[in-house]
């Protein structure tokens, strides 16, 4: 074992599909280099299972760069991990110890069924997004940037929500499985735009709608998914959407 | 276009009315303290009998009372179709929970903290209110003038019984933390989110869970441990 490589025992949810039971079992990984992304200490583990000729784990994955949010690992009880800010792609295997146990598991939300092992069915935010987050523009050229004058202070809150890749890690880690941070980040990226205010109010109302049928859970506060969002989308986004929310309903 | 789902079912919704009834609720709980704090000004309770007898007779309150009880029990109602939405939402939870890390213990048991409250809630109506309206029990001592209460003479019989008075500070404890994250938690409910509020509503709610529950709790113990002495 080359210097500063470490044994780890991972403890991974499996589970064949949708309809079978799912246990949490035992993987011993020796010579983990601390320079590995958490994903690629997955893809050593998976090469030995298929060399002993086992199954081995499911897990979503895709850009490896931060920006998919395919990367849905519950590790240790904290989505992405340990740390803030990042997706599983950008923890790396410096933030464990020799000897760690490491305990992953998918997302726990009944919108978001396990399809395999660590793999979940989020096509609920897809109907979600479908139901309104979206703009109806006709086609042809884009205008001229500057004929809609836009406040750089609106622009960047905009911005800053714009920035969720719909991982579902506030669902993951909000106690009520609730998907509020989600699609209020969906209804304010347009609620702050010019462009977004001729469906500001249906919008509103028919995501919420579509959130509410998928069986998400409700929102109480608790600030857990902003502190475990990747992109740091803030809880004003909920304050806003709570708003927009009451305004179309009592006036649209 | 309007989307044919109710607001009040709708999630919003209800946390709305969460948040509305719960400040509603924090409300009278400045009037009820304030009407408290009369024992600390005159240890004799002919203050304190004074505000308690204009609480019962006064018709605006009286009616209140109404809109009162009406409050906590949409409160309790919410918070019983959205909690059992909420475990619907997570049948099956994690091996390893994280959740220390991310948010603060009280404001994911506001469930257990309120059931606490509303089991104080039912001992205390008892002790004082369904005393004054029915007389189940007794009813209260009669007061100086014919046909009124004496509040403050129940108070100090009440409170002779130090399990009550332990019962009554730990209550208080539970409402402290209820409020701790209620109290901001309510305004966000209501979408009434902003940066130039916000720090402030947050500090007052901090400074409110503390102070209203130990002027509660500070009661039992004056009338226990100085008045009936």
């Amino acid at each position: 074992m080359s210097e500063g490589n470490m044994n780890l025992t991972l403890k991974v949810w499996r589970q064949k599909n949708q309809k079978q039971k799912g246990e949490l079992v035992t993987y011993p990984v020796s010579n983990v280099s601390p320079d590995m992304s958490f994903l690629e200490m997955f893809d050593v583990l998976n090469e030995d299972l298929v060399e002993k000729g086992q199954e081995p784990i499911a897990f979503d994955h895709d850009c490896r760069e931060g920006i998919c949010g395919m990367c849905s690992m519950f590790i240790n009880g904290r989505p992405h991990g340990p740390k803030e800010g990042i997706t599983t792609c950008q923890l790396h295997m410096r933030s464990f110890k020799d000897g760690d146990t490491v305990v992953v598991e998918p997302w726990r939300a009944t919108a978001f069924p396990v399809i395999k092992d660590l793999v979940v069915d989020r096509s609920a935010f897809d109907r979600i997004i479908a139901a309104g987050g979206f703009i109806s523009v006709n086609t042809g050229n884009a205008q001229d940037a500057n004929a809609l004058p836009i406040a750089k202070e609106d622009a960047d809150k905009s911005f800053e929500a714009a920035a969720c890749i719909g991982c579902g890690a506030c669902v993951a880690t909000c106690k009520n499985a609730s998907a509020m941070l989600f699609v209020s980040a969906k209804v304010s990226q347009l609620a702050l735009l010019p462009q977004g205010q001729p469906e500001r109010y249906s919008r509103v109302q028919n995501m919420v709608e579509q959130m509410d049928k998928e069986g998400f859970g409700n929102c109480t506060n608790t600030g857990a998914c902003e502190v475990e969002c990747p992109k740091g989308i803030s809880l004003e986004n909920i304050a806003r959407m709570n708003r927009d929310y009451l305004v179309a309903k009592a006036a649209h | 276009m309007s989307s044919s789902s109710s607001f009040f079912t709708s999630s919003l919704g209800r946390k709305f009315v969460m948040g509305i009834t719960g400040i509603f609720l924090i409300t009278f709980l400045i009037v009820h303290v304030g009407v408290n704090a009369m024992v600390f000004l005159d240890s004799s309770g002919e203050l304190f009998n004074t505000a308690a007898h204009f609480m019962g007779t006064n018709w605006l309150i009286r009616s209140m009372e109404f809109v009162l009880f009406a409050g906590i029990i949409l409160h309790i109602v919410q918070s019983v179709v959205l909690t059992r939405a909420n475990k619907a939402a997570r049948p099956e939870g994690y091996a390893v929970s994280g959740s220390n890390v991310n948010s603060k213990w009280y404001s994911r048991s506001m469930g257990l903290l309120g059931t606490l409250i509303l089991m104080f809630l039912i001992i205390h109506l008892c002790h004082f209110w369904v005393e004054a309206r029915f007389g189940i029990w007794g009813g209260i001592p009669e007061g100086t003038v014919a046909g009124t209460h004496d509040m403050f003479a129940q108070m100090k019989i009440i409170f002779s019984n130090p399990i009550i008075v332990a019962v009554y500070v730990l209550a208080m404890i539970s409402l402290s933390y209820h409020l701790m994250h209620g109290f901001q938690s309510a305004f966000q409910s209501l979408g009434l989110n902003h940066y130039k509020y916000t720090p402030a509503i947050k500090a007052i709610g901090i400074w409110y869970s503390i102070i209203v529950p130990v002027l509660f709790a500070l009661m039992p113990l004056y009338v226990h441990f100085v008045i009936n002495k």
